[in-house]
């Protein structure tokens, strides 16, 4: 029988955050647990949060100026009544995001996360808890720009959007393979500057997303000009219905 | 520069695993990382030394085991080797492909040194 709990495992383990350890001879102890194993625990903390309120909870990455910012305001003005959308804001320093989807009518809660180049789950549980969920549809979660770090660190999202503004180029995918690979949607932004910036190919960008083995959604919108904001209206009307329905599916399975 | 964050995540749970065992040192971490997981494994050693100052990990050996990106082509079956940025199947060329191995960031085992040979590095040390 096991000394430190005393099931029936032998004596040859140990326990270690509710996980049994079985050391080997010389001094190894085998783990096999992922670094970010605790990130990975507060996240489906926050999910099993969102799920209980049945919020759709998206991830928005992009480098920094793509358009985020921009494409919630559209978004939240689109939207009207249809969904009610709430906003973690994830920069270095200000409120500045904070204020302007404020200014477009959704509540917004800000992170500053001083040097941190990412957010992780626990700066989102800490800021989920100002948001009234149960009063929520869909809630965007705009991390840090950068398109390498936040990709690392699961938030207890559903979804993973990311933007590719045409000013960056259409080779983005292939650069920063471990950000579009995860995505669930990738939005080309600033349609509207296409013609001016000349060289950017929308199927180019599409091929190299492609090339990562992810047959994700690929919209096209001009937050600006209002091009493209249909179809993604439709997609998150469409997500944030299914997320409701697997919800009540599940709730008849375990209630009868 | 996540790769800090990362390093603090391993240091707390190789501490654990040391406490747990009353070990005072902690002679070799062994993890096993592929490429996309997005961490860049030169920056997570010259970082891991940093954040384990003053603790039982300072002076800890990390060994990486470098896990190859591997896919399974869902039309014709086979399994090939790609690079991070060209998931695709070498045999049929479609991107179709489930990925089978490339995205771990693992602690794999930690390996510690005994009481008695821990207490005499940290005479030699301290």
């Amino acid at each position: 029988m096991c000394d430190s709990c005393g099931c029936a495992g032998g004596t040859d383990h140990f326990h270690v955050s509710g996980s049994i350890v079985r050391p080997a001879v010389s001094g190894e102890v085998k783990v096999l647990r992922a670094i970010l194993h605790e990130n990975d625990h507060q996240a489906s903390h926050n999910r099993a949060h969102f799920d209980a309120a049945h919020v759709l909870a998206i991830n928005l990455m992009s480098s920094p100026g793509a358009g985020k910012t921009s494409l919630l305001e559209a978004t939240i003005r689109a939207l009207g009544a249809r969904l009610s959308v709430a906003v973690i804001e994830g920069d270095l320093e200000t409120e500045n995001d904070a204020r302007r989807i404020r200014a477009a009518g959704a509540p917004a809660v800000q992170i500053t996360t001083g040097n941190a180049c990412h957010l992780d789950a626990n700066m989102v549980h800490a800021a989920l808890h100002k948001l009234d969920l149960h009063s929520i549809d869909v809630l965007f979660i705009e991390n840090v720009g950068n398109l390498v770090c936040p990709a690392a660190f699961d938030l207890g999202q559903h979804r993973n959007v990311v933007l590719l503004s045409v000013t960056e180029g259409d080779d983005k995918p292939e650069k920063y393979p471990v950000m579009f690979r995860t995505a669930d949607l990738m939005a080309i932004t600033k349609l509207d500057l296409m013609a001016a910036v000349g060289d950017f190919d929308p199927a180019v960008a599409k091929t190299h997303f492609r090339e990562l083995a992810n047959p994700a959604t690929v919209l096209e919108i001009s937050a600006r000009s209002g091009n493209g904001m249909d179809a993604w209206i439709d997609w998150l009307i469409r997500e944030a219905a299914s997320r409701r329905r697997s919800r009540s599916a599940q709730y008849e399975v375990a209630h009868g | 520069m996540h790769e800090l964050a990362i390093c603090q995540a391993l240091l707390r749970q190789v501490l654990e695993v040391a406490e747990s065992r009353c070990s005072k040192r902690v002679e070799r971490i062994k993890l096993r990382i592929g490429p996309l997981s997005g961490v860049e494994t030169g920056l997570l050693k010259s970082a891991f030394p940093l954040v384990a100052a003053g603790t039982p990990c300072e002076g800890t050996i990390i060994e990486i085991e470098d896990i190859p990106v591997r896919v399974r082509c869902q039309i014709c079956g086979s399994t090939s080797q790609a690079r991070s940025n060209r998931l695709l199947c070498t045999d049929c060329g479609t991107w179709r492909v489930t990925l089978i191995s490339g995205d771990e960031m693992l602690l794999a085992a930690v390996e510690l040194l005994d009481a008695e040979t821990s207490n005499k590095w940290e005479r030699a040390h301290v």
